[in-house]
């Protein structure tokens, strides 16, 4: 028998956490098919054959076989494996809702493992928004699957045709008597179902059966309480932090102090005096220390001489000069123009043209507690324990680097600080795994917090120039959209080519990613529209910190501030009411596509307004009227601002109401508003939390974060330096509306789309707006600091 | 190195180890606590906070050398197997998103919670003021510590804890028509 380290045990220990389920491994016992204890193929799943587990440790999990889905046991239980992993909004509870209705089985009595390579089959991990929208179907599916395969079996069992039984809880019952019953967990606990499943890629998977229609969903549309967080508040769960085996070393990076910096010499001796030193590892620029102790690491990656040599150039000009030099950058790359009409000869002929420039700065991840792995190295495998959100992309991604095959490496993912999209994650776990490698003992690596907040990846900053023609009536006639993001070249998930310690090491992709600078998402009609989109360079493309990755969404946030203020802008030289005006814009087109999209957006705007009480009136606010009317007396003067957009099929309308201090600067966003349209609604009050968390992120997006740097390097590193949202700055009020705006809003194949990253698009500018409406000062860069609002106040002479 | 013994969640352990090491290494590595955890290692964010003398102290600043006290970590806070108020009020509320800051946020609600059981909404502010959160919960951090108060002293709270408005929901589960 392969025995690795004990890993295993505590590897059951965390996938078992929840709920009391019982877990694969006792299923594996109760089956018989496989007797190990305290290896690491224990958990390998009961899917791969004995001789296949022989040849390879971790064989991937078959997604067209129904057992690789579920599992059912002696005592009337489920357990759901899903390839999916949880960055926090609770979607884990959602699986399960959605797969006990198509099982028909109560939700207390399932669990869900998720996004472990070697046990659940490969969905890609988080990413896009797409958990419910996406993979929440072939779940849905295959529970239903096994609850035709199940009535079957009671069909045999019990001697009558299936449509004579009824099933309830996991429950099959002959409906003429319903003194004959048989559970699910009589007729297949501890056994297999044996069904092979169809469907080219796993997001097709489908058996035979088909899903239920809405109106007979129980489950979905409930708002159990989250399994995760008890352990969560009590202490107990464990981390990928608190991941710990035998023999574990710790390890610490030493980044160059410098961008673009060369590595020259190692003075070792300034650190092999340090009490548990095992050993300094460098190849290239890349740099860490290892030590039987974590604070040892620490201290020597701190102490540690290295002699680096600056580039010739500068890496990047400041921040402060970032924006003069995107508008005067040669794009490395333009997208073909979108052209509807004749936006030149529109604009010519226009009565009033409005004109504006946007600027959004780099934004980071900078995850609450920095990136982490560890990686254990016994016998031969590899495993990495990891929060990365696509546990699979690192699996593939760390075995080609390592140049080890597929099937002797595994990612377990376990909970973390979450970042949402391309985080360092990602980088500290092909460290850990390189280190152990090297190191041949298990190493848990760790960045500081200089390191995560200066060095991991980063949202691309933008500069928008945007023209708007307005006729006589005060209809918008055209609209010239130029945008370009500092997005060349954007990093992929995992990729062994472009991780930080690759690019550290000297590896250099052929052909840098392209980047991108997409359009906005709206449904407005505007009959003559152009929209132009470039990419541009930084000097430094490798080994940079302002590499550029997906930050949630990932460039929305970014466009739909400069998109969604200027629409602002163009109401406000109409004289028209914000809400009015857009109302006016999504009614004028009259086309929609198959998700209603158009019908929904104009219905999640009103929704909005009236639920935040809007009062009808173009901005900026304003008391009294004609020549004698002001802004008012007080030091807090008051606005609301609307913003709109869709992300795929998700609308949502938001509305902030602030309240600004013209002697200080300081924006206090008092209320919040977001009436939001996702389809079908799994989880609501789920939904509700992840929506009012998701407008705070871009909240802080909005008054606090910026990547700062100086020509050799970034300069925020803490959170004193860069600066994220408090305690203080939290609304008073938080008002989330959950809208269906379907025209048929009782379709029974109401689609679920995906909820979190929609609602991180209009925010910056609904603040922006208000603002505006508040002041009459447009504030045209992000973010809006004390000082920056301050001086546009004084500049505006308010 | 040197021995030095530490009280932690009423139970005295003594660790051998350099006495400038921050209490947080000790605390997660040798005496395998998880409550505490590693946020930024500056006494900024409140990760790692603990108790001691009824003071919420940052483990990670903090040399085990200089603890004088016994020290409670988010696992001591439930007793004779009952959540404490605090812990109850945020599964109630549903805090946590990722919910790795949680630690910071329940032990300083605690200790705020110890102080004035009645806080007010610029009270709870400026008492949570050096707890930080990346999902952004503070939101319901705040009703959360508003329920734990009324948990706590069997009153209701100053205000009323905010919530989203349920109320503006209508019609089928799919949510309401607009």
């Amino acid at each position: 028998m392969t025995t690795f380290t004990n890993v295993p045990k505590q590897v059951e220990e965390i996938l078992e956490h929840w709920n009391g389920g019982v877990s694969r491994r006792t299923f594996l016992k109760g089956s018989g098919l496989l007797v190990v204890s305290l290896g690491a193929d224990a958990i390998a799943g009961p899917f791969a054959t004995a001789s296949a587990q022989a040849a390879s440790p971790y064989p991937d999990i078959d997604f067209r076989q129904l057992d690789s889905w579920i599992v059912i046991h002696q005592n009337n239980t489920a357990t759901f494996y899903v390839g999916k992993t949880d960055c926090g909004q609770g979607t884990g509870t959602a699986f399960r809702q959605m797969m006990a209705d198509e099982l028909d089985i109560a939700y207390d009595k399932t669990t869900c493992i998720m996004g472990s390579t070697d046990v659940t089959p490969d969905q890609g991990g988080s990413g896009g928004s797409d958990a419910i929208q996406t993979d929440g179907w072939p779940m849905r599916r295959v529970a239903a699957e096994a609850r035709r395969v199940l009535l079957e079996m009671a069909s045999a069992r019990l001697s009558v045709p299936v449509n004579a039984l009824a099933v309830s809880a996991g429950v099959i019952t002959v409906k003429a008597d319903p003194s004959r019953s048989v559970t699910y967990g009589d007729l297949i606990g501890g056994r297999r179902f044996n069904i092979t499943l169809t469907g080219n890629n796993v997001d097709a998977t489908t058996g035979i059966a088909t899903v239920k229609p809405v109106q007979e969903l129980k489950i979905v549309g409930q708002s159990p309480q989250r399994y995760d967080i008890p352990a969560k508040v009590d202490g107990s769960l464990k981390w990928a932090v608190d991941m710990k085996v035998p023999g574990m070393v710790h390890a610490r990076n030493v980044k160059p102090p410098f961008a673009g910096a060369k590595l020259i010499s190692i003075d070792e001796s300034s650190v092999n005096g340090i009490p548990g030193f095992i050993r300094v590892v460098s190849r290239g620029n890349y740099v860490a220390v290892v030590c039987e102790r974590e604070e040892q690491a620490i201290r020597a990656a701190r102490q540690i001489k290295i002699n680096w040599e600056k580039p010739l150039t500068p890496p990047f000009p400041a921040s402060d000069d970032l924006f003069a030099y995107m508008r005067s950058a040669t794009p490395t790359s333009s997208q073909k123009p979108s052209v509807t009409g004749d936006p030149d000869a529109a604009l010519a002929g226009a009565a009033k043209i409005v004109e504006a420039e946007y600027d959004v700065p780099f934004q980071g991840h900078t995850a609450f507690a920095p990136a982490h792995a560890m990686a254990d190295p016994s016998n031969g495998q590899m495993t990495i324990y990891s929060n990365d959100m696509k546990s699979y992309g690192m699996r593939s991604g760390v075995a080609q680097f390592l140049g080890i095959p597929r099937d002797q490496v595994r990612v377990v993912w376990m909970e973390g600080p979450q970042a949402y999209g391309r985080t360092a994650a990602d980088d500290a776990g092909f460290e850990a795994a390189f280190l152990a490698k090297e190191i041949g003992r298990p190493v848990r690596v760790q960045w500081m917090r200089n390191e995560e907040t200066g060095w991991d990846t980063k949202g691309p900053a933008f500069t928008f120039k945007i023209r708007g023609g307005l006729d006589a009536s005060g209809n918008l006639v055209a609209l010239d959209y130029n945008a370009r993001a500092a997005d060349f070249y954007h990093l992929g998930y995992n990729e062994p080519e472009t991780v930080l310690i690759a690019q550290l090491m000297g590896t250099r992709r052929a052909k840098p990613a392209a980047g991108n600078a997409s359009a906005p998402s709206d449904m407005y009609a505007i009959p003559n529209r152009r929209t132009a989109g470039h990419v541009v360079s930084m000097p430094l493309v490798w080994e940079t910190p302002l590499r550029t990755g997906n930050l949630r969404d990932p460039n929305g946030p970014q466009i739909t501030f400069a998109a969604e203020s200027f629409i602002d802008e163009l109401a406000a030289a109409a004289k028209a009411d914000p809400v009015e005006f857009r109302v006016r814009l999504l009614t004028a087109g009259t086309t929609d596509d198959r998700g209603f999209k158009r019908a929904r957006s104009i219905a999640v705007v009103k929704a909005a307004a009236e639920a935040f009480g809007w009062d009808p009136r173009p901005s900026p606010r304003s008391i009294g009227s004609g020549p004698s009317a002001s802004l008012g007396a007080g030091n807090i003067l008051t606005g609301r601002g609307i913003a709109y957009s869709f992300r795929n099929q998700t609308v949502v309308a938001q509305i902030a109401e602030v309240e600004v201090n013209r002697q200080t600067g300081h924006v206090w966003v008092k209320r919040l508003v977001c009436a939001h349209d996702c389809g079908l609604v799994i989880n609501p009050e789920g939904v509700r939390r992840a929506i009012e968390c998701g407008m705070l992120h871009s909240l802080s997006r909005a008054l606090h974060e910026e990547v700062r740097f100086d020509a050799e390097k970034t300069t925020g590193v803490d959170w004193i330096s860069h600066p994220t949202l408090r305690h203080a700055d939290t609304p008073a009020q938080i008002d989330v509306v959950l809208v269906n705006g379907d025209p048929n809003p009782n379709r029974p194949d109401l689609p679920h789309y995906g909820a979190g990253e929609t609602v991180c698009k209009p925010l910056l500018a609904a603040v922006a707006n208000a603002i505006y409406d508040a002041t009459g000062v447009r504030l045209r860069r992000v973010p809006f600091r004390d000082a920056r609002v301050l001086a546009a106040l004084k500049a505006a002479r308010v | 190195m040197a021995n030095i013994t530490l009280t932690v969640n009423g139970r005295a352990q003594t660790v051998d180890v350099d006495p400038s090491t921050p209490l947080l290494y000790i605390l997660r590595n040798d005496l395998s606590l998880q409550g505490p955890r590693f946020g930024c290692g500056l006494g900024q964010c409140g990760a790692c906070a603990v108790i001691i003398n009824g003071a919420a102290v940052r483990s990670c600043v903090t040399p085990v050398s200089a603890v004088k006290g016994a020290i409670t970590t988010l696992e001591g806070l439930a007793q004779n197997g009952s959540l404490h108020p605090v812990q109850q009020a945020w599964i109630d509320e549903q805090v946590p998103q990722c919910g790795f800051c949680q630690n910071g946020q329940i032990i300083t609600a605690k200790v705020l919670l110890d102080k004035n059981p009645n806080p007010t909404d610029a009270e709870i502010r400026a008492g949570m003021a050096g707890a930080l959160c990346r999902c952004m919960t503070y939101y319901r951090v705040q009703a959360a510590v508003k329920r734990a108060a009324t948990l706590i002293t069997g009153t209701p709270a100053t205000g009323l804890p905010r919530r989203s408005a349920e109320n503006a929901e209508t019609g089928s589960k799919a949510g309401g028509v607009a």
